[in-house]
């Protein structure tokens, strides 16, 4: 069942969430680095800082990807949270991705052109695992209802271990963290710039990071998920899963994209169906 | 089964039926007398208009009555179609000794051979009481062949003129072009309509005929050697089939109508309905008979159009959905789910290698009809309720995106996706079009992501359904890939080029715009489809139904709204945007993205896709598919056969 009020909870408060979260990030990766890093509210700064910019843009269409890819990535959070169909929710995130490939393609940029290549290369990557987690919530609790998932007494986690390896090594490829921040990332790399996003500035730019503000939001909920039948265990493992994402980050150069992509279908591929085999086997006894 | 004979209007309804079988062979008689251009152009659209007119009556009539069996005396037609198929059996072996293809001299004796067995030894004993029927399922297919297939055919008269005018080393056979199109409608109808399996049979025969004409109609080296590609997998099919109806006709019962197979025992019936799945998989060119359909690409794009969306292959998968209660749950139904499934994962893959924007669409085809096969494998009420869904919104989509490819070609003259870059300002409207048909393929919340969705629902709770639902989830993930990346390509914004759109065709316009629209208009109303058409096909052959629920088709209907208001975000009040050229690394570019480079040479700067050939190069990839589905073919054919001997 459909509720909007969490659906509303998320779209005010997620982007509050999120901010805070990437500040942590930097304050965490700063003393994993040495050094003391910025205030936690920094990426409130910078983002406000992104708005006050003049408007400048490669062409027109740009504010209507952007905007759609916003919208989308809002709606998809906002499902999740609402309690709605799993596989609709992933299937909305990749809408979402799509409008953020279409504004870089429309840009007609080499460095934004090879971001979008290669975030669609992401996309094949991660969403295969994303539809098997939801399959896998399915057998165990017989719905794609967040809110039904929710309420199950079984610790998914328990039962869907293969899948939820393999969801958090695809989860180092969307939360855009080395060694899989091969579209863009949160540090300048030669070769691409800044990927998918090279040719955004100014608002357009903002938008696209609360946007990521939402997605984090959003996948960590994902994560939630595994562990919902005890509350306490899902908000542990959200921060021990969030810090070992950071730590990922700051031990490992990036890889080459046929490595990333690769590596994320073998995963998926073997966790799946192991641990589907052995579920569907149990669900028949 | 409820009895067959409803009074009520069984008149009208059986006129209508026959109306839509036999006037487009009437159109296709007058293409043989007229030869002005402009008499020509009136006759195939007022025809195209009765026919999709007719096609909406027939649905409005019968759509409440469930399955409505018409029964008369089928011996004299039955007689008719025997001579009619000797008839195309000497006008192909004519043609292969013409072109000294043996192997198709061969299928057409062997295939001859049996159709004469069957005729001198059963004809007489196996009578169908009622040769012609209709249901909900027929209806939808009916409206399909009926409504995409006259739009096809009226953009065909703006295309014919223009194919002509770029070929002109090609001699002028437009009459005979629409005379086969319109046998090939009127074959299809009979097709959906037949309740006796030896008319089924026959139409079957005839759109292999059709679909051979139309492949080679340009009499290319190319086309002719393709053409006989498509005929003789086809005829390995055909030949299937006629074992199947030989099979059936030995039964003590008679078993040749549709009604009578799926109210008889399963057993009974597993060896032919395996032989006819055989058939199903050649004419939907599943692995490893899919060469045939991406050789069909040579032929002029109405005729790819039709054999992918309305027609042909449309033929393939109807049949199997037909026999979808007879797969479900026995081990041959799964191996045929399992060729399905992998030539949807296969075929996904073959098609990001593509450069070729109408051999992307043929792979596309492939795979979405693999999809189809599978539900039909798996058998379910909610495997055809994807099933359904499938084919519908398929036949939509896709029709679109080849009638667009097609106009587009003319204008830039090439059918190359990297010569598409930036479409969007070139030729703005048809690209909008392709757009849309592209969304339409992919995207949620649009028609086919919706049967996807249905589609992996089913799965699941089929025994080995979660092998399914993996291949499902990563052939779908290269699904989004080749398509994203076609529509980037189509949405790049290169200033400085010219619009070379011109002036399209009437005729053109009028299909696509008219596609377009049920592209989008499909996703709103398809409960309704769903609710008076499908759930009661589903009611009436397996006693439950499958849906969405409403929650999730107010979500649905919630994103469509949303992608169809948000490019008004652009008239929305913002700042006056600074225009900035792409960031070129500090080189100094011009206008025309033109920049020095290191050794001092002008360089143009290019960008062209990923299509990752080392991974899904088309010639290991689709051997693997091929023993793959060639393995799984022998496991359908080995335990129907083991059914059949244990019994």
């Amino acid at each position: 069942m459909i509720s909007l009020v969490y659906a509303l909870v998320f779209i005010l408060l997620a982007p509050v969430v999120g901010g805070l979260l990437a500040g942590i990030d930097r304050k965490v990766t700063a003393h994993m680095q040495g050094r003391v890093g910025p205030s936690i509210l920094q990426p409130f700064y910078d983002v406000g800082k992104l708005f006050e910019k003049d408007s400048a843009a490669v062409n027109e269409t740009q504010r209507y990807y952007v905007i759609s890819y916003f919208v989308f990535a809002i709606f998809t959070g906002a499902l999740f949270f609402a309690g709605g169909d799993l596989l609709l929710v992933v299937f909305a995130l990749t809408l979402a991705e799509v409008f953020l490939v279409l504004g870089a393609y429309s840009a007609n940029s080499p460095y934004s052109h090879i971001g979008a290549e290669r975030e669609l290369l992401q996309v094949m990557a991660y969403e295969p695992i994303l539809i098997l987690s939801a399959v896998g919530m399915f057998l165990v609790t017989r719905s794609f209802a967040v809110s039904d998932i929710l309420a199950s007494p079984i610790l998914l986690v328990i039962v869907l271990p293969g899948l939820f390896l393999a969801f958090l090594y695809a989860l180092t490829i969307k939360l855009r963290k080395s060694p899989f921040d091969i579209s863009t990332s949160h540090h300048a790399h030669q070769e691409i710039v800044k990927g998918v996003t090279t040719e955004f500035s100014g608002p357009n730019l903002g938008f696209i990071e609360v946007t990521h503000w939402y997605e984090l939001v959003f996948l960590l909920g994902f994560v939630f998920l595994f562990f919902a039948a005890n509350w306490i265990l899902g908000i542990i493992a959200i921060i021990l899963v969030y810090l070992l994402e950071l730590f990922i980050d700051n031990t490992n150069a990036r890889v080459k994209w046929q490595l990333a992509v690769k590596s994320t279908w073998a995963i998926t591929l073997i966790a799946a169906i192991v641990n589907l085999a052995i579920l569907a086997y149990f669900v028949v006894v | 089964m409820e009895d067959t004979h409803i009074p009520f209007r069984v008149d009208v309804s059986v006129q209508l039926l026959l109306f839509l079988i036999l006037f487009p062979l009437i159109t296709a008689l007058f293409m043989l007398v007229v030869r002005r251009d402009t008499e020509r152009s009136w006759i195939v659209k007022i025809s195209a208009l009765a026919i999709g007119v007719v096609t909406v009556v027939a649905l409005v009539t019968l759509y409440d009555k469930g399955a409505v069996y018409f029964g008369f005396d089928a011996a004299p037609v039955n007689l008719l179609m025997f001579f009619l198929e000797m008839a195309i059996a000497v006008l192909l072996l004519w043609y292969a000794v013409k072109y000294r293809n043996y192997l198709v001299i061969g299928l057409v004796v062997v295939q001859t051979a049996f159709i004469v067995w069957f005729e001198a030894m059963y004809s007489h004993s196996s009578e169908v009481a009622n040769p012609l029927f209709s249901d909900p399922f027929s209806l939808i297919m009916a409206l399909i062949i009926g409504i995409i297939g006259s739009l096809i055919c009226v953009y065909s008269l703006g295309y014919m003129r223009h194919f002509y005018q770029h070929h002109a080393e090609i001699p002028d056979r437009t009459n005979m072009f629409f005379l086969i199109i319109f046998v090939f409608i009127s074959a299809m109808f009979g097709l959906v309509f037949s309740n006796s399996l030896i008319w089924v049979f026959f139409f079957w025969e005839v759109t292999t005929l059709c679909s051979f004409l139309l492949i080679g109609f340009t009499k290319t080296e190319e086309a002719t050697k393709n053409a006989f590609t498509a005929l003789w997998m086809n005829m390995l099919g055909g030949i299937a089939f006629i074992v199947a109806l030989i099979y059936l006709a030995m039964q003590p019962a008679g078993m040749l109508g549709l009604d009578q197979i799926l109210t008889s025992g399963k057993v009974l019936v597993l060896i032919p309905a395996a032989l006819i799945g055989f058939a199903g998989l050649t004419k939907a060119a599943q692995m490893p008979f899919s060469s045939w359909l991406v050789g069909a690409m040579v032929a002029p794009t109405p005729v790819s159009a039709l054999l992918h969306s309305s027609t042909m292959v449309k033929a393939g998968v109807y049949i199997l959905v037909r026999f979808a209660p007879v797969y479900a749950f026995t081990a041959t139904g799964y191996a045929l789910a399992f060729v399905g499934a992998f030539t949807f994962l296969i075929a996904s893959g073959i098609a990001i290698s593509q450069t070729n924007a109408k051999r992307v669409l043929a792979y596309s085809t492939i795979a979405n009809l693999g999809l189809v096969v599978a539900c039909a494998g798996i058998g379910t009420y909610e495997a055809i309720w994807a099933a359904v869904l499938l084919i519908i919104f398929h036949a939509i989509s896709k029709s679109l995106l080849f009638l667009s490819v097609g106009t587009v070609e003319h204008r830039i003259r090439s059918r190359d996706i990297e010569d598409m870059t930036g479409l969007i300002t070139r030729t703005p409207r048809l690209a909008a079009m392709m757009v849309i048909g592209i969304a339409g393929m992919f995207l949620a919340p649009f028609g086919m992501l919706i049967s996807k969705w249905a589609a992996i629902q089913a799965f699941i709770d089929a025994p080995f359904g979660f092998l399914l639902v993996i291949i499902l989830a990563f052939g779908s993930a290269f699904t989004v890939f080749f398509w994203a990346k076609w529509m980037g390509k189509l949405l790049v914004i290169s200033p400085d080029k010219q619009n070379v759109e011109g002036a399209v065709d009437k005729n053109e316009w009028i299909a696509l715009v008219t596609l377009a629209g049920l592209t989008t208009v499909t996703c709103f109303i398809f409960p309704i489809i769903s609710k008076i058409l499908i759930e009661p096909f589903l009611l009436f052959n397996y006693g439950s139904v499958a849906r969405l629920s409403q929650d999730n088709i107010l979500i649905m209907m919630m994103m469509l709204f949303l992608i169809v208001i948000l490019p008004l975000s652009i008239l929305l009040p913002h700042r006056q945007h600074r225009h900035l050229p792409p960031y070129m690394g500090g080189a100094v570019t011009t206008p025309d993205m033109h920049f020095t480079n290191a050794l001092g040479a002008k360089t143009e700067m290019k960008l062209s896709n990923y299509y990752l050939s080392g991974w899904f190069g088309e010639a290991r990839l689709r051997t693997t598919g091929m023993c793959v589905c060639v393995v799984f073919i022998a496991v359908m054919f080995v335990t129907a056969l083991a059914s059949g001997v244990i019994l």
